[in-house]
């Protein structure tokens, strides 16, 4: 697989680390009063859909930057990616 | 009229036209007890035992495709019981237990061949964890030993000892180990099931779930509604997918694994050895392919293939732990995709629905378990309770803090 | 001898060459399969099941029948298709999946009593009694099976990998492929055209027409000149393209140097991995065969091979000249051999045609209508029954040529699992369009199949590709291709009495189809696997289509419906060792070492391999014949006077900023922020589900500048997790992250003589207790000028400490350390006495904290701070981690001459051995000289409360049971005076 790093450009996958649903940039609130049963669906449960899905990628043998890459899980096809820094600062 | 030598013969000398089939081809019925949704491995087992251990009638197995399509259709055939966490191993003893009596039971001969396996280590702490893991499989009666290098050169003289980055230093055996004809098992499973009167019904998929005040009452199917008292889920490797249809998520990602196989060879290596330095591990198989992987591609995939980097990996340590293989050639090698768990154990467990059962999330390991997992997922569908053995594999764990993570890795599937 | 004139073998180079023992000769240009024909040997093989005898069956790499062991010693190659290997001088090869000699195979008795061994036969039984399998059944049903046999010998040769980086990738160079190249290539696009063959040309090599008025082979040599001359086109030959990866990668091997008796300097093989911007599938297409009563018998071959063999090799396929040669057809295709067959002067018995009313196209005898129904000659053809208006004759014949129509070379267009397309008109599968992207199909290869479509289709093709690309290109002119007859009517088996093979390698008929059908195995992987068709080393590409059409006249249903199988990578047999990239050995993976290498390898240290690192494990000095002497003197060293341990591959990670500290907060469980400048602190990770992570030390070197270490494991991981906590969770905390564990060679100075040591190497630093106590952290120079990072930490329970130098310097340091210390007895020591010291002072490392630790079972339950948020804080109150009864506790042996060994589980004397009844086990164990016995760490069930109390650490897989007592984990120390000292 090749992924396009939006600075360095086409890179292949196996310069990149694979951490999992982007939705783990979204960590509950710790002083909710629900904290416990947030983290634990935030931790634990995935929607893990076939089709779009974005998810983070570390860029190890590179620039360490994190990504948000979107793709697709039946075709493997790239529709995008993001500087995770970017989305996260996005609150997205 | 049952499988044997003396039938083989008499069919042989006879042209083979008293063969029957082995099972037949059924349309749905309106309504079900229990409809297990699913024809691989897992849920033809699940009938199986539904049929002959419960006395359950009014069982059917609605399957989209073709019976044995699920993982069981493509995996790497070992069976084995050296867990480590007592959560996993009296379950996967009980696994083993039943696979040695398995092709009697069922009257086909599904090769079970227990060639052992060898866990190969390569450094002290290895070998302390491998020695806690081995006295845990002595605990439930499993067996294993350690093995020392020399006992290891005696018994797999082609493994590189001595010119090895990461020298092996021992292993841990477990003779009971071995491997099973992966289709064979879903085809003994399959015609015991429809031979106790289970409805095997091919090509029906499943497209939504029933459900009414918390209820399910049935199945929505590519051929119509199909009533039923209990629905049992197990689809691993799809399970995210059809739960998701009955509005749950699910602690499981899907990953792909991929597996391969060499072109055949005459006998070249014992049972099963794992690289403990390397994602590799191999088998032999009876019509002489060696069987092989190591690890999954690490993104969530449905695509049922994987890429180049992984296959060069498992290969690379395929090479440097028995570098006699340069010469052999690699003839397929194909993706499957895995439940991969938030703790890289299974869930085999009722669901907040009334009437809705799961049974997934086995990651790469769900072969062995099918026939334990059958059995544990029949007595739970039956009885409303969980077997003795699967008691650890049940949805709240994880919100409750008792998960059953064999390697230590944590909520990140692609690790496990 | 069956040479005939012409062909593209040089005569001028006569080689010589040994199957089975015995010598005999070829020409450079040859293949061991054509060079054995030429030679009049027919039999070279025997099946998979039946050990029928076997001939050569095709003339590429389809082939099913002719396998051999090349080469010799550990270079011997199993299941090599004869019909692939170029011919070299001295070459070696022989038969295999015999027992005896291939003439009089001792397992061609299974034929006898093949009918036993239908479709699915070993599923019914071999059932009794159980113990049977293992010890008498499989075992000869494997040494009966495989194919051929692995030297057992490690390869001697070597691989490669690399990559390239193409705009186009053009798979296969025949007419459809050379086109391609060409009109891509002379518009200036980087192009890549690999072919599996040893020269370009594909068919037109085997056709050997004419095009553009000059002879096939010369207007190819033309098209390659061209194409040599093109900077931007780069040529594989001897190159297979076995996979179509996502985003247009594809896998491909080159044989370097397989056509050479050994690679001498060369690589054997090198793996390409391709990324190419778009593709063109130009593979062309293998002919299907047709199966009638007894038609596995050496001479038996596809008619389009037997025109390979004419035109390319100038041999023809009957042993003896003189005998004639049959065809068997169902299309247009296979009257072509019998013209290409005529035109050498090849006797022709004539052409047995399944259509009614079909004429000759030339000088021979056409039965038309008329079907081939038996076969004579156990070894080699002899004879032919053929049947045609309602009666049956017998021809004599040396050799039978059957062409059953071709099927498109789609496999690499299916590997995303795309389903090709069936065509009533073409009767065979064409790719669809839900290929790989960027994957266009030309040619033979999507059923374009005359020279002349292929040779248009190519061009055409490659200006879709070149418009793709951005590129403008300009249509070439197509050259003039002689025209084909292709017409071909569906005709896919001969009924027969006997045995029909549709897969002849795995010994597949018609009548195991039947059974399967029978069966109610019908789903086509049903039939797949209950048969094993198309499961061989060819996986199927002569049967399956032929299978598919046999099951669909079975259940009635249409070609399409009964379905296909999948295509998986490769698409054809890969090396393992070339797949393996030639990283084997102590090449499979780098080696990382510590500054101090060099002095710890002069002192003649012992190494040992820790995750990627090399390190020191213990220093053997004369006289020291058990390593164990060695350890208890670099231990008790360290407790007397001082020792000196590289410790630099502890993970070092740097952080920086304003925010640092809120930042170390949410990373840490305990509080970090309230760090001051100059004060080092004891930190615990957590996973965010609240399992004990990774511990180390955290120093506050100056106001907003911490350096965190982690363990040797985990160095990687906890920078990765900060990172992503910094990028992903507080993008708004002003912070930066860098991993200096490379950067800073470490070394840990302990013992009671440490402070004396360091003191003579700092430069006037004040070392005393009071300004400089236990704890604390410095920037300071040593040695002169030599800058350095000074933590007063313990890992041994002793007054120590670790210094930090720039790594370049690390091997100076200890050289000088070692130097300046020697009336103080300084005592280097390795991961063995760092382990045993450890232990003594009861410190956890990846044995206990190991991925299932919780906080609680380590005693640091209370570290985790409720007064601030931290990674798995939340998570780690959940009752299942805080109620956990086990906790770390250490072990002595009751008998002092006793070991302790690690992975013993532990339960109460007389309880029996098993889960119900488990209390723990033993996570560390070392002999203590300390101590005087063998001590260890280990969790236990409500340990803390337990402390005094006997166990058994069993340990029944080495068949040892011993009686420990438990007691405080702290076995040197407990009060931490000597630290603090």
């Amino acid at each position: 697989m090749l992924i396009p790093h939006p600075l360095l450009g086409l890179r292949d996958a196996q310069e990149f680390t694979y951490l999992g649903d982007a939705s783990l940039m979204a960590r509950p609130d710790p002083d909710q009063p629900d904290a416990e049963a947030a983290f634990a669906d935030y931790v634990f449960l995935r929607d893990n859909p076939a089709g779009v899905h974005r998810e983070l990628w570390f860029h190890e043998q590179g620039d360490r930057s994190w990504l948000v890459v979107t793709r697709n899980t039946v075709t493997h096809e790239i529709l995008g990616a993001e500087l995770a820094t970017d989305v996260a600062r996005r609150g997205a | 009229m049952g499988f044997s030598g003396f039938r083989v013969i008499k069919e042989a000398l006879t042209g083979h036209r008293g063969w029957g089939e082995l099972w037949r081809n059924l349309e749905p019925k309106p309504e079900y007890d229990i409809i297990i949704v699913g024809g691989g491995g897992h849920g033809l087992a699940t009938a199986y035992y539904l049929a002959s251990v419960f006395k359950t009638s009014r069982v059917a197995v609605l399957e989209k495709g073709w019976l044995g399509s699920g993982n069981i259709g493509r995996n790497t055939t070992i069976i084995r019981s050296n867990y480590l966490l007592p959560g996993n191993q009296p379950f996967y003893e009980f696994s083993m237990k039943l696979w040695e009596n398995l092709e009697q039971e069922l009257n086909f001969n599904a090769m079970v061949s227990q060639r052992t396996i060898i866990n190969l280590f390569h450094s002290d702490g290895q070998r302390d964890a491998y020695r806690r893991r081995g006295n845990a499989m002595h605990l439930t009666g499993a067996g294993g030993r350690l093995l020392s290098q020399e006992e290891l050169r005696g018994i797999a003289p082609f493994l590189n000892f001595d010119n090895a980055r990461f020298p092996i230093k021992g292993g841990l055996i477990q003779e009971r180990a071995g491997t099973a004809r992966h289709d064979g098992v879903a085809w003994g499973y399959a015609r015991g099931a429809d031979r106790r009167g289970v409805d095997l019904i091919q090509n029906c998929e499943v497209t939504g779930f029933r459900i009414e005040a918390g209820k399910v009452l049935g199945v929505e199917t590519t051929r119509g509604f199909i009533g039923a008292k209990k629905v049992g889920v197990a689809v691993a490797g799809s399970s995210s997918r059809v739960m998701a249809k009955a509005g749950m998520r699910l602690p499981i990602e899907s990953h792909v694994l991929q597996a391969f196989v060499s072109e055949g060879l005459k006998p070249t290596i014992p049972g099963v050895i794992t690289f403990g330095a390397g994602h590799f591990y191999v088998s032999q198989s009876d019509k002489g392919g060696l069987v092989f992987g190591g690890d999954i591609d690490g993104y969530n995939s449905y695509a049922q293939r994987g890429n180049l980097p992984v296959v060069e990996d498992v290969i690379e340590g395929g090479m440097a732990l028995m570098p006699m293989l340069g010469r052999a050639r690699l003839l397929r090698s194909w993706g499957g995709i895995m439940d991969m768990s938030m703790d890289g154990s299974p869930i085999i467990d009722r669901t907040h629905i009334d009437g809705l059962y799961f049974n997934g999330g086995w990651c790469y390991g769900g072969f062995k378990a099918t026939p334990a997992s059958g059995y544990a997922f029949a007595h739970l569908l039956a009885t409303d309770t969980p077997h003795d053995t699967a008691t650890a594999y049940r949805f709240d764990r994880f919100a409750r803090g008792h998960v059953v993570d064999e390697k230590g890795v944590g909520a990140q599937p692609n690790l496990h | 001898m069956t040479r005939i004139q012409g062909g593209l073998i040089d005569r001028n180079r006569p080689l010589s060459f040994r199957f089975d023992g015995r010598s005999y000769s070829g020409f450079e240009g040859d293949t061991l399969a054509s060079a054995l024909l030429a030679n009049g040997v027919r039999l070279v093989g025997r099946s998979f099941k039946y050990h029928r005898p076997r001939g050569i069956f095709s003339a590429g790499s389809e082939e099913p029948n002719a396998l051999v062991e090349l080469r010799e010693g550990a270079r011997r190659e199993p299941n090599t298709r004869a019909t692939v290997v170029e011919l070299y001088d001295g070459l070696v090869a022989d038969s295999q999946n015999r027992i005896g000699s291939l003439e009089h195979d001792l397992l061609s008795v299974n034929d006898l009593f093949a009918p036993f061994f239908a479709a699915g036969f070993y599923y019914k039984t071999f059932m009794w009694p159980r113990a049977f399998w293992e010890k008498l059944y499989e075992p000869a049903i494997r040494r009966a099976a495989g194919l051929g046999s692995l030297s057992m010998l490690a390869d001697p040769d070597a691989y490669d990998r690399g990559f390239q980086h193409p705009d186009l990738l053009v798979i296969g160079g025949g007419a459809a492929g050379l086109m391609a190249a060409l009109t891509t290539g002379r518009a200036g696009a980087s192009v890549l055209l690999a072919d599996e063959d040893c020269r370009l040309g594909g068919r037109l090599l085997a056709e050997g027409g004419v095009i553009d008025d000059t002879p096939a082979a010369d207007w190819v040599a033309g098209v390659v000149a061209e194409l040599e001359n093109l900077p931007n086109v780069r040529i594989l030959t001897r190159t297979t393209v076995f996979g179509a990866y996502d985003h247009g990668v594809y896998g491909a091997v080159e044989r370097v140097s397989d056509h050479l008796p050994e690679p001498g300097r060369k690589v054997r093989q090198t793996l390409w991995r391709i990324s190419a911007r778009h593709a063109i599938l130009a593979t062309g297409a293998t002919e299907r065969h047709i199966p009638f009563g007894d038609n596995d018998r050496p001479g038996i071959m596809l008619a389009g091979a037997m025109r390979a063999y004419v035109n390319r090799w100038a041999v023809t396929p009957q042993a003896r000249a003189e005998d004639p040669v049959a065809i068997f057809t169902n299309n247009d295709d296979g009257h072509r051999t019998a013209l290409a067959l005529a035109a050498r002067g090849v006797p022709l018995a004539g052409v047995i045609d399944t259509r009614s009313g079909v004429s000759s196209l030339g000088e021979y005898r056409t039965f038309a209508g008329a079907t081939v129904t038996g076969t004579k000659g156990r070894k080699g053809l002899s004879a032919i029954e053929l049947r045609h208006g309602g009666t049956s004759e017998w021809l004599n014949c040396g050799a039978l040529g059957v062409s059953g129509g071709w099927n498109p070379n789609v496999h690499l267009a299916s590997h995303h699992r795309g389903r090709p397309l069936w065509s009533d008109e073409k009767l065979a599968f064409v790719p669809d369009d839900n290929g790989p992207q960027g994957l266009l199909v030309a040619g033979a290869a999507r059923g374009e199949g005359s020279t002349a479509e292929a040779l248009a289709d190519g061009a055409r093709v490659a200006l879709t590709a070149l418009e793709a690309l951005g590129i403008s290109g300009t249509a070439p002119a197509i050259p003039v291709a002689s025209e084909e007859p292709s017409a071909i009517e569906a005709f896919w088996h001969v009924p027969a009495k006997g045995r029909a093979w549709v897969d002849f390698q795995n010994d597949v008929t018609v009548k195991d189809i039947k059974l399967a059908h029978q069966e109610n195995m019908r789903p086509v992987e049903h039939l797949k696997r209950w048969t094993t068709l198309g499961m061989a080393t060819d996986q199927g590409k002569t049967a399956n289509v032929t299978a598919l059409a046999v099951m669909a006249e079975l259940t009635g249903k249409t070609i399409p419906e009964t379905g296909t199988t999948i295509f998986r990578p490769p698409y054809t047999p890969v090396s393992m060792g070339v797949l393996g990239g030639g990283d084997t050995g102590q090449r499979f993976r780098p080696r990382r070492l510590t500054p101090t290498h060099p002095w710890a390898e002069a002192q003649g240290a012992v190494f040992v391999e820790v995750g990627p690192w090399m390190r020191a494990q213990y220093f053997p000095r004369a006289g020291e014949t058990h390593w164990r002497q060695t350890v208890d003197r670099e231990a008790r060293a360290v407790r007397a006077s001082v020792g000196v341990c590289d410790v630099t591959t502890l993970g070092k990670i740097d952080v920086q900023g304003p925010d640092a500290g809120e930042f170390l907060n949410r990373i840490y469980a305990n509080l970090m922020g309230t760090l001051k400048p100059g004060k080092v602190r004891y930190g615990l990770m957590l996973r965010e589900d609240g399992i004990a992570y990774d511990d180390g030390t955290c120093a506050c070197l100056a106001e907003g500048h911490y350096v965190v270490t982690t363990t040797t494991a985990n160095a990687g991981l906890v920078y990765q997790r900060m990172e992503f906590a910094r990028q992903c969770l507080w993008p708004e905390l002003d912070v930066t992250l860098i991993s200096t564990t490379d950067a800073w060679a470490q070394i840990a100075v302990a013992g009671p003589k440490s402070r004396e040591l360091l003191s003579r190497i700092v430069d006037g630093f004040d070392m005393s207790n009071d300004a400089f106590p236990f704890m604390g952290c410095a920037e300071l120079t040593v040695c002169g000028g030599l800058r350095a990072r000074l933590f007063r930490i313990s890992f041994s329970g002793e007054l120590a400490y670790e210094i930090a130098v720039p790594a370049r310097y690390g091997n100076a340091l200890m050289e000088r350390l070692m130097d300046t210390g020697k009336d103080l007895d300084v005592t280097a020591y390795g991961t063995e006495a760092l382990g045993v010291l450890r232990i003594e002072k009861g410190h956890a490392t990846a044995n206990e904290i190991n991925g299932q630790t919780t906080a609680t079972m380590l005693g640091m339950d209370r570290m985790v701070s409720r007064k601030k948020d931290s990674i798995g804080a939340i998570m780690s109150r959940r009752e299942g981690l805080s109620g956990d009864a086990r906790r770390l506790v250490g072990f002595v042996p009751v008998d002092a001459g006793e070991p302790v060994v690690a992975g013993s589980h532990l339960v109460a004397p007389g309880d029996p051995v098993d889960m119900a009844h488990d209390q723990g086990w033993i996570t560390s164990a070392c002999y203590s000289p300390h101590v005087g016995s063998s001590i260890g760490l280990g969790y236990l069930v409500n340990g803390d409360s337990r402390l005094g109390q006997e166990f058994i650490a069993a340990n029944p897989l080495e068949g040892q049971s011993v009686r420990v007592k438990a007691v405080s984990a702290h076995f040197v120390d407990p009060e931490g005076e000597r630290l603090r000292d």
